[in-house]
């Protein structure tokens, strides 16, 4: 039955119309399948059945009556745990807020509903989004399902493996210096990165407010472009979403990458990237080469900064942001305080886990009178630089690539005690990041059995340039074909 | 405060003033007082997980209206800070504020004490956001949170330390208070919060250039707890100066009812706010055209209409300052001046009568029903001698009460001053018949007598006779 969900969206769309199978059929598929291998991937932190199956049942009787559905129309859908659903608990994979139900919509958690998705439930990831394994949830690890003694990767984890699954048609993740694209990668699923500004961010629970966005994790390029256009668009509740003409994302995947030049980052491929991660992307640079791109090699020259540049304004920001968990409001309270800031101690230091605590402090210290100017605005100014080397780059080239991770998924428990190892995982991914443009996983073969993922990095606003090329890369290798054996 | 006398007070105040915008800064909410608790909020202003802040448009104009009216220059590019800490009054344990980059920057103000003008420099007016209302239970055991106020639009005015005594920094809320009614970017109502007032004191000897340890001083609730607490507070420092200790840099709090500060938190527990640019908010740019909209917005300020009263009308500067301290009082004014050529008559009915009632009875304008017109067109009646300046005062009050003009309530309450010379008479031979002592007195030469018989005149008319005539007729018939 995972075949149902490997069906393309049009396909599934005009057999849901001409009703082939109902949307409750998709829903049963869903938890079927949740039902034989979540015991082993534990993508999930809540399952909404009871209401993934009354609005099965609603769009069925839609459809029965007639008329317009919706572009996603009842496909079954995983939802990240720190994207607020109105009434559907929200924990961000941390004990704060176990008990927290939210009382409105993500922009995007509307339109979703909007474009008739159903939720399935909410995924696993990284307290506050926070790491790069889903080790760091309050509740359990996710696993990978190509090796269930492996890390899905994250924060996004639990959205890449339950797509990796087949768990749901598609899943929502959110990433502030890799958070989708690293787990897609580890996963072997396709994972978008928009443009800062494309997607709405209100009701994303802010972990780093100038570098989160919300994107999508498919099993495919087209099924990405499908949600994305779902997804992206001005948003007035949000002052940094940019006002920006939506184009018609599928219909760019021309499949035509003739004459498009590709820079490759020196710094991408150099020490620290795996060899078998060398390998896979070089021989998808091959393909685009046969496609009728051409590649040459690049420099980003202040690479080696972005990542204590982005530990260092991410955590400043995330300081602040999760400042507003007291226990006072919402969330878990702790019990007998003896006064006020006592209260604040005792929730703040029983809610947080230790990671999150990690990046607060570091954010706090940055921030302090004293040190701001050090840390902080120094931090500021070099990620303009970073974002200037990107510039640069693209006055010549119309996208960049390289590996998403220097390596495939590591074993689970290999480098929690190690956290400067762990940041280091995110070398390629972070730089994007910082300079706010659009990047994308795509899966470029295995190394010792496990995913590799081809990063596409493209201008600002060029989401439909890093589309086209990422499915002409799918369409003439079939890496996204493998499946991983549950 | 013979003991102060070899100091020299510097003050600077802070001044938050609520700008009354419809809604709030960052969200829809409506801002307006007395709701029930909680019941002006969203999952904004509650600062729930995933929020974000949209600027309110109007609370920026409102602000650059401010700052210009303070003769402020306005930033081209300004921008929002994060101002962090922890209290149950601030939902996202943030405040969103400005902090290098303020609307308004520079300004000032004149002020006049003692008939002297001074001006008072204005550092910076930027714009926050306000923090909630708290409710201490009696006993300690809980505080009650109302949020209805979080968000509410703020501008902090900031004035240098130019202020050097209590009635200097009295003058200058005043006229802050006056710039902002006219400007019509606020309420300024003290007792409801939508103007509160911190300073910053320090005394010095005379003659010493370097400024002396300041301390901040809270919870003034009135412009004349402001006055009080720095007469206090500059009091105080001198005391522990002359007793040879040192002023120690804290945060004082003004008990009214003790009529004294008391220390709240000293230095080393001030917050490190740890100020960051808000990523939630982009950069806010104004343009050249923007400001030249706002500010054709501005109407004639304080400081103006008091030169135009003082050339135009020959108004005296005490006069002039106390009618323009009011925007409605200036207007009430001019309307009552469309009646009457005289100016003079007109400040001092306001001045004497209008101001005198409404301060006793705690009054303001909006509260009494008397217009414009009312007061112009008795002034009129007075001129063509229609009533006495006796009958004027009755007919003012009645005036404030029914808001009536003047000829009706003559007409119906009979209050037409009688100048017949006959009937006058009349009552002359009354009164002269009644008071044999009095007449034998004027007639010994003790010409004072006369008053008290006019009086009686006044008396038997019930007011209503012309006080001049009724004395001519009165010398007539003594002498006669």
């Amino acid at each position: 039955m995972a075949s149902i969900f490997d069906m393309r969206l049009q396909d599934v769309h005009n057999k849901l119309r001409d009703k082939e199978f109902s949307v409750s059929e998709l829903v049963d598929a869903a938890y079927k399948r949740i039902g034989g291998t979540e015991t082993d991937v534990k993508a999930f932190i809540t399952l909404d059945e009871s209401g993934a199956r009354a609005e099965a049942a609603r769009l069925d009787a839609q459809i029965a009556e007639g008329g317009e559905l919706g572009l996603l129309f009842g496909l079954p859908a995983g939802i990240k745990d720190n994207i607020v659903t109105e009434g559907l608990r929200t924990t961000c994979a941390s004990q704060f807020l176990d008990n927290f139900n939210p009382i409105y919509d993500a922009t995007v958690t509307k339109k979703l509903k909007q474009a008739q998705s159903v939720t399935i439930g909410k995924l696993n990831m990284d307290e506050f989004a926070m790491g790069g394994s889903n080790e760091n949830s309050s509740y359990h690890a996710t696993r990978n399902p190509w090796n269930l003694d492996h890390v899905p990767g994250g924060s996004s984890g639990g959205s890449a493996a339950t797509v990796a699954a087949g768990q749901v048609y598609f899943s929502l993740g959110s990433d502030t210096g890799g958070s989708i694209r690293q787990p897609a990668s580890y996963c072997g699923v396709v994972g978008l990165k928009p443009t800062y500004g494309l997607v709405s961010r209100f009701g994303l629970v802010a972990f780093a407010s100038s570098l989160d966005q919300i994107g999508p994790i498919t099993k495919n390029v087209e099924d990405a472009a499908y949600v994305l256009q779902a997804i992206a668009g001005y948003d007035e509740l949000d002052s940094t979403s940019a006002n920006v003409s939506i184009p018609d994302y599928v219909s760019a995947l021309s499949g035509d990458v003739r004459g498009l030049r590709i820079g490759v980052p020196k710094e991408y491929l150099g020490e620290g990237i795996d060899s078998g991660v060398k390998e896979a992307v070089l021989a998808a640079l091959k393909v685009y080469e046969d496609l009728g791109a051409t590649w040459e090699e690049v420099s980003l020259p202040h690479t080696e900064y972005a990542v204590a540049t982005y530990y260092l304004l991410a955590s400043s920001e995330a300081s602040s942001n999760l400042a507003r968990f007291d226990g006072v409001r919402y969330g878990v309270r702790a019990e007998n305080p003896d006064n006020l800031i006592d209260l604040y101690r005792k929730s703040r230091s029983q809610g947080f886990g230790p990671e999150v605590k990690r990046r607060i402090m570091l954010g706090t210290y940055a921030l302090s009178s004293g040190y701001y100017d050090a840390y902080y605005l120094k931090a500021q100014q070099v990620r303009t630089l970073i974002k200037r080397d990107f510039d640069q780059v693209f006055e010549r080239f119309d996208l960049i690539m390289g590996p998403t991770a220097p390596t495939t998924a590591f074993r689970i428990g290999e480098q929690i005690g190690d956290p400067l190892t762990m940041y280091l995982n995110d070398i390629c991914t972070i730089p994007v990041s910082l300079a706010g443009v659009p990047a994308i996983s795509v899966p470029c073969g295995l190394a010792d059995g496990l995913p590799v993922g081809l990063q596409i990095i493209g201008k600002a606003f060029d989401e439909t340039t890093v589309l086209r090329a990422a499915h002409a890369f799918e369409q003439n290798t079939g890496h996204h074909t493998l499946r991983p054996q549950l | 405060m013979s003991e102060t006398s070899k100091y020299e007070t510097v003050v600077g105040l802070e001044v938050h003033v609520e700008l009354h915008t419809k809604s709030k800064i960052f969200c829809g909410c409506s801002t307006s007082f007395g709701a029930p608790p909680n019941s002006h909020t969203c999952p904004i202003c509650l600062g729930h997980p995933g929020v974000l802040p949209v600027l309110n448009k109007q609370a920026v104009e409102y602000a650059m209206k401010a700052a210009m009216a303070l003769n402020c220059e306005i930033a081209s590019d300004s921008k929002f800070d994060r101002k962090n800490y922890f209290y149950p009054d601030s939902p996202k344990a943030y405040q969103i504020s400005q902090y290098d980059k303020p609307i308004g920057e520079h300004g000032w103000i004149d002020i006049e004490v003692n008939g002297q003008t001074k001006r008072i420099g204005i550092t910076r007016l930027h714009l926050e956001e306000d923090a909630g209302k708290l409710t201490h239970v009696d006993g300690g055991y809980a505080s009650l949170v109302d949020l209805n106020r979080v968000g509410t639009p703020l501008v902090e005015i900031v004035s240098e330390p130019d202020i050097r005594t209590p009635e200097e920094a009295k003058a200058y809320l005043e006229k802050l208070k006056a710039i902002m009614q006219y400007c019509d970017v606020s309420d300024v109502k003290m007792e409801e919060g939508s103007l509160r007032c911190d300073a910053n004191i320090s005394i010095r000897p005379y003659g010493q250039e370097k400024f002396g340890t300041r301390a901040e001083l809270k919870n003034m609730n009135s412009f004349r707890g402001v006055q009080r607490g720095l007469e206090y507070e500059q009091w105080r420092q001198a005391e522990v100066l002359d007793s040879g200790g040192e002023v120690v840099q804290e945060t004082r709090r003004w008990d009214e009812a003790q009529a004294k500060t008391i220390s709240m938190r000293g230095k080393e527990e001030a917050h490190d706010y740890r100020y960051f640019p808000d990523p939630d908010l982009v950069r806010l740019t104004i343009g050249e055209d923007w400001k030249e909209r706002v500010r054709a917005t501005i109407p004639e300020l304080p400081d103006a209409r008091k030169a135009r009263y003082q050339a135009d009308y020959g108004l005296s500067s005490y006069d002039a300052e106390g009618i323009t301290a009011s925007m409605k009082l200036a207007d009430f004014f001019e309307e009552s001046l469309n009646y009457t050529k005289d100016a003079k008559a007109v400040a001092n009915w306001i001045m004497g009568e209008l101001l005198g009632y409404l301060n006793s009875n705690n009054l303001d304008l909006a509260d009494v029903k008397i217009t414009g017109q009312g007061l112009g067109e008795m002034i009129g009646l007075l001129e063509k001698g229609v009533i006495s300046g006796k009958i004027a005062k009755t007919v003012f009050k009645s005036m404030l009460e029914s808001g009536k003009l003047p000829q009706k309530i003559v007409e119906e309450q009979g209050l037409v001053q009688i100048s017949d010379e006959g009937a006058i008479m009349e009552i002359v031979d009354k009164v002269i018949a009644a008071n044999p002592q009095s007449v034998e007195d004027y007639k010994a030469g003790k010409e004072k007598a006369i008053g008290f018989l006019v009086g009686q005149v006044m008396k038997e008319s019930r007011g209503k006779a012309n006080p001049g005539l009724a004395n001519k007729l009165l010398v007539e018939r003594l002498n006669g």
